[in-house]
């Protein structure tokens, strides 16, 4: 739990003050989210219904933010990774995650996709509390794109995107359809150990695609897409943004990125050292 | 979906992969079949000792190259990959599951090469060969779920996968040695084939009752 919501500080007076706050936190998120969906032409998911009065619209918006992590730390042998690292995405929102190498973001990454267990801290990502085996309803929802494809080398990338599209429980021409989607329809039947980066790259959205998430986490996108292929990478995080979905989004590359995000946020040494603008 | 529904689906492409490698049928049924001619040469062409010791000696080369086959590249799916499929959703046990077929296969494969090769150089007098078709699937599926757990265990196999493999491997090398023996001699060989499904039974039951604690506790 976040923003106060789990305070136990044994003083009930102080316990509403805590959940209060944290309400009232949560609404300037929203309103600020909302006047940033204004300016970027993105669907703005919070809108009333013909022009409702705000408490309507607070009433319909989602009550649980998609990622809500308090205090995370990672520790590793000999390394702690992450430092007391709390965030928050909401519904909408796409979150860029700044830093230098080995600062931590890929591991960040890595507990919000419930991958990594985190040391200490906790949370819920999709609702789902960190750490318990509630987590394996919702991992169907997240899509993570790391920094190595998650493609069989040997297997072509037709092959490679009907295996998940197969295990996702969709039908085979969803894939060719993802495949088309990222420009690839033409290198189906190419092998992904012969792929260019950059193919292997946009085979790998094209498995976002298929998984339509809920909450995206992408890992240094942009690295082997030509200039053309920077929309790809627009056009997902709307599509996900725009259903109320969540993206957190590492990158070295600020001026690539930040037009697609609403907030950064930069590590440094495991800590966020730049909570967000 | 069903466990063993995802177990078919991954299992068909990760034979096709293996198709594509050639890992097994290229690499190591070769080099299993020259471990073979190797120890005729050792101990010299003395073709009543060959054929009494052919047989413990296939069985050796099996299980020595059938860690190797557990432990190829395609049976251990890129970090990425792995990923991939527990976001999926995926059930560990289907993996366990597909991973161990696949593995069996290619052993069986495997354990027909090489046994042609030992059939030519030590020419055994076995009766009963129609037993074989029972013994050899018992051993290589026995071997191909040991090398499976062994390989979560290591994660990812490495140089302790085949140290794992090798001491558990005794009952299955034990059971498939001592039923070749019985049918060399032509006594009973039902106690070692049912000595083979129990430790199979056994095993399958701990890969699929394990691997969800293993996946998890690798993270």
């Amino acid at each position: 739990m976040v923003g106060g919501e789990s305070s136990t500080t044994g003083d009930g007076n102080k316990s509403q003050f805590a959940i209060r706050n944290s309400q009232f936190a949560r609404w300037r998120q929203v309103c600020s989210c909302r006047q940033r969906a204004a300016g970027s032409g993105k669907p703005d998911l919070f809108l009333p219904a013909a022009g409702g009065p705000l408490l309507l619209t607070l009433a319909a918006m989602p009550e649980d933010p998609i990622v809500a992590v308090e205090g995370i730390a990672v520790r590793r042998p000999g390394a702690l990774i992450l430092r007391d690292v709390s965030l928050q995405v909401l519904p909408g929102e796409a979150v860029g995650l700044f830093g230098a190498n080995g600062s931590g973001k890929t591991t960040l990454l890595r507990v919000l996709a419930t991958l990594t267990r985190p040391s200490s801290g906790g949370g819920t990502v999709l609702g789902a509390p960190l750490g318990t085996d509630a987590v394996e309803r919702v991992r169907p929802r997240i899509a993570l794109v790391a920094h190595d494809p998650a493609l069989v080398a040997n297997l072509t990338l037709g092959e490679n995107l009907r295996l998940l599209a197969l295990l996702a429980g969709r039908r085979v021409d969803d894939a060719a359809r993802a495949l088309e989607a990222v420009g690839l329809s033409g290198a189906s039947g190419r092998r992904a150990a012969v792929c260019s980066n950059g193919m292997r790259r946009r085979a790998e959205f094209a498995r976002v695609m298929l998984a339509e998430p809920d909450l995206l986490l992408l890992d240094e996108a942009h690295v082997g897409l030509d200039p053309a292929a920077g929309d790809l990478v627009a056009r997902i995080v709307e599509s996900v943004t725009g259903r109320g979905g969540g993206v957190v989004l590492v990158s070295h590359e600020r001026e690539r990125v930040g037009s697609l995000i609403d907030r950064s946020l930069t590590l440094a040494d495991g800590r966020i050292t730049e909570p967000g603008r | 979906m069903t466990v063993w529904r995802q177990a078919a689906f991954l299992l068909g492409f990760q034979l096709r992969d293996e198709l594509r490698t050639g890992e097994v049928i290229a690499v190591v049924i070769p080099f299993g079949s020259i471990a073979l001619l190797v120890i005729p040469m050792a101990v010299g062409i003395e073709t009543t000792l060959l054929a009494s010791i052919g047989p413990g000696m296939y069985w050796a080369v099996v299980l020595l190259f059938g860690v190797v086959v557990t432990q190829r590249r395609t049976a251990t799916s890129n970090p990425s990959h792995r990923d991939a499929l527990v976001l999926l959703g995926v059930d560990p046990a289907a993996r366990f599951a597909a991973t161990a077929a696949a593995s069996a296969l290619l052993l069986l494969l495997f354990e027909i090469g090489v046994g042609l090769v030992m059939i030519v150089l030590y020419d055994p007098v076995v009766a009963g060969w129609g037993w074989l078709a029972l013994v050899l699937p018992l051993v290589a599926a026995g071997l191909a779920m040991l090398g499976t757990i062994a390989g979560s265990v290591t994660d990812g196999g490495g140089a302790l996968a085949p140290l794992l493999v090798a001491p558990l491997a005794i009952p299955i090398l034990l059971g498939a040695a001592q039923a070749t023996e019985g049918l060399r001699l032509g006594t009973g060989i039902l106690r070692w084939i049912l000595v083979l499904a129990l430790v199979d039974v056994v095993l399958a039951l701990a890969g699929v009752l394990t691997a969800r604690v293993l996946e998890e506790s690798s993270r």
